[in-house]
């Protein structure tokens, strides 16, 4: 079936891979792993019978952020759990990667999957957890099945379970599937999933770290996250922040697609600007001017194409741009899309991912839809756009989980910067791109 | 002592206690923060963020309903930031609202609408189509018409899974699609449900037997109290055109809290029903002749001092309901007391009347009602605790989340949907004996003498469990259900459960069966050491009996003797609210009100008195039966019949500041009196377990039509274990003849694994299994039909 | 209800969650439950509440929120293509089209000889590879270029 997929090309990942540094596409099975130094930094921890907190000031000296969106500080995220309190306490990893753009986790549990397993057992070490899972994506099950696979060879190996390697630190891990819910890539929404529920965020407080899955102190951390752990542990917090800059420790896995030759993930280090990442992307498809890019996932704000083109690709900078390093699903829109039809596509699909239990969320999100279909449709009116920009900052921080933020985000960004594209649809009833706006497509009619 | 946080809520300093919330906190000022989702007795959801308000620092406005009060903090509800958040959630909420306020049932009584004065636009700024969903048929109780208006709180749903204790309902779907909804098209079957329509916040759950027969602003509100069960609960009883329209709950936290049971809410409709005797009516020949009061009650008290003179005192019986009213009660034993009779009583399901003798006082819950909560153990004997006392397991449901531990030994496998801690079921006549082991093992874990009553009991596992959960409390209660009430061991399990009381000391009481079983004590409406009491009136049937309220073949425990005995009377008085079987063998039909249309007073299970008034006129010719009887005093000359209000008539039976002196549940004299019996051998006898279904524990509610047509008021079956149904050769669904005492029914025979070996459950209260015998007695035979 | 092949993999699934958490389960067993059934009735909804101890319509809640799983019966493949904004800039719209155009039916319907039914998807984490094709649930296709298309119908329909 995959027969349409091109050959893997190992150089994908660029010369700057740390952790995905060595990956051929086959090399994926724990004896591949172990070759290429995997486990090593847990045999040395639990042979140095390493501190949990010396553990987790290593990696508060790395600055390593959260791979999967909000890009909070690891090591301090770690510090908060009470690792003394009795009974079990969690440790999840988000593989639910469904972020539009996102697809970096897919690739690392693909081809590297005992990195997020080895970054999970120091994790559960480092917090005094008594357990994992790894919540996988509905839609890639050839994954989920892989990341089991690996399992079993960790739990063989004397990786996963009792008394690990003979030290007496003991612990398991599952993996859970979803089964097509972006919310549940929200860590709340996906311990409510994990617990049997609707994928429903929760309201906080309180946080995860005192009452997470089934009650119980919980961590949740994206896949990126934890396979970063491993290196810094080995390597040093401080040789991982040099990979980066300050406060931007290390490498990120940058998914990049739209308008570009060669659409794919490419870990840089952090800072790097963005014009170097397109240029591995292999530049702007077909030569055309680049009008756009999202740079942190659908739920970025949008950034004009020549403002991004001096942006360098770090959390700090981002953010100075007007955007998030987010997940870092980096979008790239040319000359020829209709800005208006790209945001319509894009409020439709947090209309249709909306959990429904938050009020402005629930009927902002269609409210905002319908309103950027009529109008890309040639029925706007002339109120339209304040109103648009009106009930987006109605939703902004009244919802219970930041998907609210996120499907506001977008509309105010793009409405912001292509303001004029807007308003033609709105004064001509046609777009001012033309017919080349076909690409971005059509939802049905709801 | 919880630590006490100081904080400021529009300016003015208040205290809460450590795990407050903002919302507690404005609350504690009597500042109204608008809200949908909140809901005081529920779990917080946080979804409606109506109650957004300003917090000192925070970035955003935070929900009033979730956020924690902290040290220091300040809190604006009424700011700028605070108003222009709740101003848009209610534009939100709203877009998708219909506009349809003046043919909504909830208009006028609508938190949407009321908030919506204050906090939303004139004008929409929506131009899209509104949202559209589809109506829901969920049982004749709740009606889900229009889900359109649904604000999508989820108040219901969380009803259910943490009051009612069963999800009938959930949230389908996502996002603008999510919908309330049943399983696929199932029934709401709590016996709760009609609480979900309370706390919807708008016209999307309303009553189906109430919808569009009235609008709010045209009733008016009459305080009541329920005449259904022991617990009392309070009710606003609506009221137009002197129709009772709608009943509701009367708030009141130590008794019904905000909740009623549907038995409370919907009963109503049998005030109204065709049935209400609104005539006084004598025989004549195979026929009725309606007539005048006057001559009715002539033709009673003729009738009587003719029977009385001819054939003594003694053959006259008078049988109360124990839903009639204290003072009802009162004055039909003193009328036959003044006629010269003992036999009068008001237990009619009772079997076991032989401590009667011994009884300290009025038996009783032993605490009060909002004390439940606060025990740590609790053991719950012979009860359908759901169905018999559906508030009183809600508190112990609420009270098992925060680890009280309840133990429950019952006759049937019923799911109280309580967490319990222990559960034993067994067959009825092996009732006594499990008690006895778990007594037997109680005194051993506790290292106290094992009693005598309990000497030849041999604790199994299940009472080694319970008695060990018990043993480690240090705050019990036990309960005795109606099954104990009517079991024809009452007089030993009551022995047991003391004694078990004596050793833990616990406290122990009865969970009521009835409106007035309490009350009835109090009213003196029980035999004294030479009348009869209710089963033995029955069984050596009188020549004459008084009947109030009470219609024998339903409400008796052993339906067949009391058909047997009223068919053989030569003078029959009915004194009730309804057309009943007694116009096959009653002599005299008088038209007494039910409680919404006489003054009167229950006193419920745990002591409380409450008296009440009428709400509307009574119907017809109808009159109060205390006002019939005292008539009937006058006209049977006898002494002390000269009342003129119902409080008279109360305060000579027992003033209310003398109830608690006559409360007392201890039992002297029985411990000497019941030696340790053998554990029953199992006999192939079939033995018979009798439910009362709650919508035929009384004849208002057996009257009352939309309750009639729920789940829980089905045609009684035979329910016995799959083993017995194998060994009898039938199969479940098919018609089954069961024979008891030489009447008989023929019924569908049904599987439950619940069920003891050898049992066969078939309900009292129902017209299909009126020939049948007693309650807990011998089934002859079940065989297929 | 279900065999017992499906019954011993939700047991196993069972296993991964605390022993007074079964419910934990309930994705993994409407999953299986859809796999053996082809989609979830009413009667199988109820089986699996049933198995794991939970309400039905807490069940249902699950089943209905959850977008891969079928509440009415599909057709022997059930193709789901993301047109999200990132597949949709490297032609899955054209992709979609393609599809329907083939197989003469829109979105969310099931052909006549009930063989293909067509869904559209929102992110499968897979943007790199676009056009993307979810098979039956599970198989992800890549790259689907018209071509890749006529070639998969094909090995398909076989
Ligand atoms: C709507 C929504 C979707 C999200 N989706 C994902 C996701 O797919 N993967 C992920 O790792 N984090 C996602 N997040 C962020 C998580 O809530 C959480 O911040 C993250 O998993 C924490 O891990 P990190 O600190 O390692 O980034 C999402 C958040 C929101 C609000
Ligand atoms: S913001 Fe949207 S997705 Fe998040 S809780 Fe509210 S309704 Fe659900
Ligand atoms: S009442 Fe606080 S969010 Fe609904």
């Amino acid at each position: 079936m995959n027969s349409a997929h091109p050959p893997f090309d190992p150089g994908i990942y660029g010369p700057e891979a740390v952790l995905m540094k060595g990956i051929t596409g086959e090399n994926w099975r724990l004896k591949d792993y172990e070759a290429r130094g995997g486990y090593a930094a847990l045999k040395k921890i639990l042979a140095e019978k390493m501190a949990p907190d010396a553990v987790i000031a290593e990696l508060k000296r790395s600055a390593l952020r959260g791979r999967g969106g909000a890009g909070f500080p690891t090591g301090l995220k770690w510090s908060f759990m009470p690792r003394q309190a009795p009974g079990a306490k969690y440790m999840v990893c988000n593989s639910d990667e469904g972020e539009p753009g996102t697809f970096k986790d897919r690739d690392i549990l693909r081809y590297n999957p005992h990195q997020v397993i080895e970054g999970m057992a120091i994790g559960v070490y480092a917090t005094g957890s008594t357990a994992g899972y790894n919540y996988i994506h509905g839609e890639i099950w050839d994954i989920y099945e892989r990341f089991e696979e690996a399992l079993a060879e960790a739990r063989a190996a004397g990786y996963i379970g009792r008394n690990v390697l003979g030290s007496d630190f003991s612990w398991e891990l599952y993996a859970h599937h979803g089964w097509g819910a972006y919310i549940c890539g929200e860590e709340t929404a996906l311990l409510e999933s994990i617990e049997g529920k609707k994928g429903q965020p929760r309201f906080r407080p309180p946080f995860p770290a005192g009452y997470g899955l089934y009650g119980r102190p919980t961590t949740i951390n994206n896949t990126e996250t934890f396979a970063a752990v491993p290196w810094i542990m080995l390597n040093g917090g401080q040789a991982y922040l040099e990979l980066g800059r300050p406060n931007n420790g290390g490498t990120k896995i940058f998914s990049v697609s739209g308008h570009v030759e060669r659409p794919g993930n490419y870990e840089v280090r952090l800072g790097t600007p963005f014009a170097k990442l397109l240029e591995m992307a292999g530049g702007m498809r077909g030569g055309r001017r680049i009008k756009a890019v999202i740079p942190g996932g659908s739920s970025a704000p949008v950034v004009p194409g020549q403002v991004m083109m001096q942006t360098d690709l770090d959390y700090d900078a981002i953010a100075k741009a007007g955007s998030m390093l987010g997940s870092g699903a980096v979008i790239v829109m040319d000359e020829t899309v209709c800005m208006v039809r790209a945001l319509e596509r894009l409020s439709y699909f947090y209309f249709e991912e909306s959990c429904g239990q938050c009020t402005p969320c629930r009927e902002g999100t269609g409210w905002m839809y319908r309103v950027v279909h009529r109008i890309e449709s040639g029925r706007g009116r002339q109120e339209d756009l304040d109103l648009l920009a009106n009930v987006a900052e109605n939703i902004m921080g009244r919802t219970i989980c930041a998907l609210g933020d996120a499907a506001a985000l977008p509309v105010r960004s793009f409405v912001k910067h292509f303001r004029d594209e807007f308003q033609y649809h709105i004064d001509h009833k046609h777009c001012l791109v033309g017919a080349h706006a076909a690409v971005v497509g059509n939802k049905a009619a709801v | 002592m919880t630590a006490m946080l100081k904080l400021d809520v529009d300016g003015r300093a208040v205290e809460v206690p450590q795990g407050a919330t903002v919302m507690d906190a404005a609350t504690r000022l009597g500042i109204f923060v608008p809200h949908f989702c909140y809901h005081k007795k529920l779990s917080i959801a946080a979804n409606c963020r109506m109650c957004l308000v300003q917090v000192e620092k925070a970035p955003k406005p935070m929900p009033a309903c979730a956020t924690p009060a902290a040290e220091g903090m300040k809190v604006w509800t009424q700011s700028e930031q605070a108003k222009q958040a709740q101003n848009s959630v209610m534009e939100f909420l709203l877009i998708n609202h219909p506009l349809d306020c003046p043919i909504c049932d909830q208009g006028g009584e609508c938190q949407l609408q009321d908030l919506a004065v204050g906090y939303g636009k004139g004008q929409s700024r929506y131009a899209e189509e509104k949202r559209v969903v589809l109506h829901k048929s969920v049982g004749p109780l709740v009606s889900m018409e229009e889900m359109s208006r649904c604000i999508h709180c989820t108040r219901c749903v969380r009803f259910g899974q943490e009051i009612a204790g069963v999800m009938e309902l959930g949230m389908m779907g996502r996002g603008e699609h999510s919908e309330i909804v049943t399983f696929v098209g199932r029934s709401v079957d709590s016996e709760l449900s009609g609480n979900m329509i309370d706390i919807c916040p708008v016209g999307a759950l309303t009553s189906k037997p109430f919808r569009y027969s009235a609008r709010t602003w045209e009733l008016s509100r009459r305080k009541s109290v329920s005449p259904h069960d022991g617990l009392g609960a309070n009710l606003v009883v609506q009221v137009k055109h002197n129709r009772v329209m709608r009943v509701l709950p009367l708030e009141n936290e130590q008794v019904n809290e905000c909740w009623i049971s549907d038995k409370d809410r919907f009963s109503y409709e049998g005030l109204n029903s065709e049935e209400r005797l609104t005539k006084p009516m004598l025989r004549e020949g195979s026929g009725w002749r309606e007539v005048e009061w006057q001559e009715a009650l002539e033709h009673v008290a003729k009738r009587l001092g003719a029977i009385r003179s001819r054939h003594g005192a003694e053959q006259i019986g008078a049988l109360a309901s124990p839903h009639a009213t204290l003072e009802e009660m009162a004055l039909l034993a003193k009328l036959a007391r003044g006629l010269g009779s003992e036999n009068v009583d008001f237990r009619l399901r009772q079997a076991d009347f032989s401590i009667d003798a011994k009884r300290a006082g009025a038996p009783w819950l032993g605490m009060k009602i909002a004390e439940l909560g606060a025990l740590d153990r609790v053991l719950v004997a012979g009860s359908f605790l759901r169905k018999d006392h559906p508030l009183i397991a809600n508190r112990l449901r609420q009270a098992a989340k925060r680890g009280q531990q309840v133990s429950l030994i019952h006759v049937a496998g019923d799911d109280p949907l309580i967490a319990l801690a222990n559960k034993a079921v067994c067959a009825p006549a092996a009732l006594p004996d499990l008690l006895a082991q778990v007594l037997r093992a109680a005194a051993e874990a506790r290292g106290k003498p094992v009693p005598a009553l309990a000497a030849g009991a041999n604790a199994g596992a299940a009472a080694k469990a319970i008695a060990a959960s018990l043993a480690s409390g240090t705050n019990t209660g036990l309960f005795l259900g109606n099954a104990v009430q009517q079991h024809p061991r009452a007089a030993r399990l009551h022995a047991l459960a003391q004694a078990l009381a004596d050793i833990l000391g616990a406290r122990f009481g009865y969970l009521g069966e009835a409106a007035n079983s309490v009350g009835g004590y109090l009213a003196r409406c029980t035999p004294a050491e030479r009348g009869l009491n209710a089963r033995a009136m029955l069984e050596s049937p009188r020549r004459a009996y008084l009947l109030l309220g009470v219609e024998p073949e339903l409400d008796c425990g052993n339906p067949r003797a009391a058909t047997n005995a009223m068919r053989a009377a030569e003078f029959v008085v009915a004194m009730s609210a309804f057309r009943s079987r007694a116009i096959d063998y009653a002599h005299v039909l008088l038209p007494t009100a039910p409680y919404t249309e006489t003054s009167g007073t229950f006193v419920s299970t745990e002591g409380r008195m409450q008296s009440f008034n009428g709400v509307v006129r009574p119907l017809e010719d109808a009159r109060p039966g205390w006002k019939v009887l005292r008539v009937l005093g006058n006209l049977l000359e006898l002494a002390g019949f000269d009342y003129d209000t119902s409080e008279q008539v109360r305060d000579e039976a027992c003033a209310p500041d003398a109830v608690a002196t006559r409360l007392d549940n201890r039992v002297t004299g029985v411990e000497s009196g019941l030696e340790a019996e053998p554990a029953p051998q199992s006999s192939a006898a079939m033995q018979r377990i009798a439910d009362v279904p709650i919508y035929f524990a009384d004849p208002i509610v057996r009257r009352a039509a939309s309750l009639q047509q729920t789940r829980d008021a089905r045609t009684p079956m035979a329910s016995m274990h799959p083993a017995l149904a194998a060994r009898i050769g039938v199969a479940a669904g098919a018609k089954v003849r069961v024979r008891q005492e030489g009447g008989e029914a023929v019924l569908e025979l049904a599987c439950d694994e619940g069920l003891p070996a050898d049992c066969v459950r078939i309900a009292a209260g129902h017209p299909a299994t009126a020939a049948l015998g007693a309650m807990y007695g011998e089934i002859t035979s079940v065989e297929r039909a | 209800m279900l065999s017992g092949e499906s019954l011993k993999k939700i047991d196993t699934e069972v296993a991964k969650y605390p022993a007074d958490q079964k419910q934990s389960a309930v994705m993994a067993a409407l999953a299986l439950a859809q796999e053996e059934k082809g989609h979830l009735s009413t009667e199988v909804m109820d089986f699996v509440a049933g198995y794991l101890g939970m309400a039905p319509v807490a069940v249902y809640e699950v089943a209905s929120f959850y977008t891969m799983y079928d509440l009415a019966p599909v057709g022997g493949h059930k193709l789901c293509v993301c047109t999200n904004l990132p597949c949709a800039l490297s032609g899955a719209v054209e992709a979609a089209e393609h599809l329907k155009k083939k197989l003469g039916i829109d979105w969310n319907e099931t052909t006549p000889d009930g063989r293909f039914t067509l869904k559209q998807g929102e992110c499968f984490g897979a943007c790199g590879d676009a056009p993307v094709v979810l098979v039956n649930n599970k198989k992800m296709a890549s790259f689907m270029t018209p071509e890749a298309i006529d070639k998969m119908l094909a090995e398909l329909q076989k």
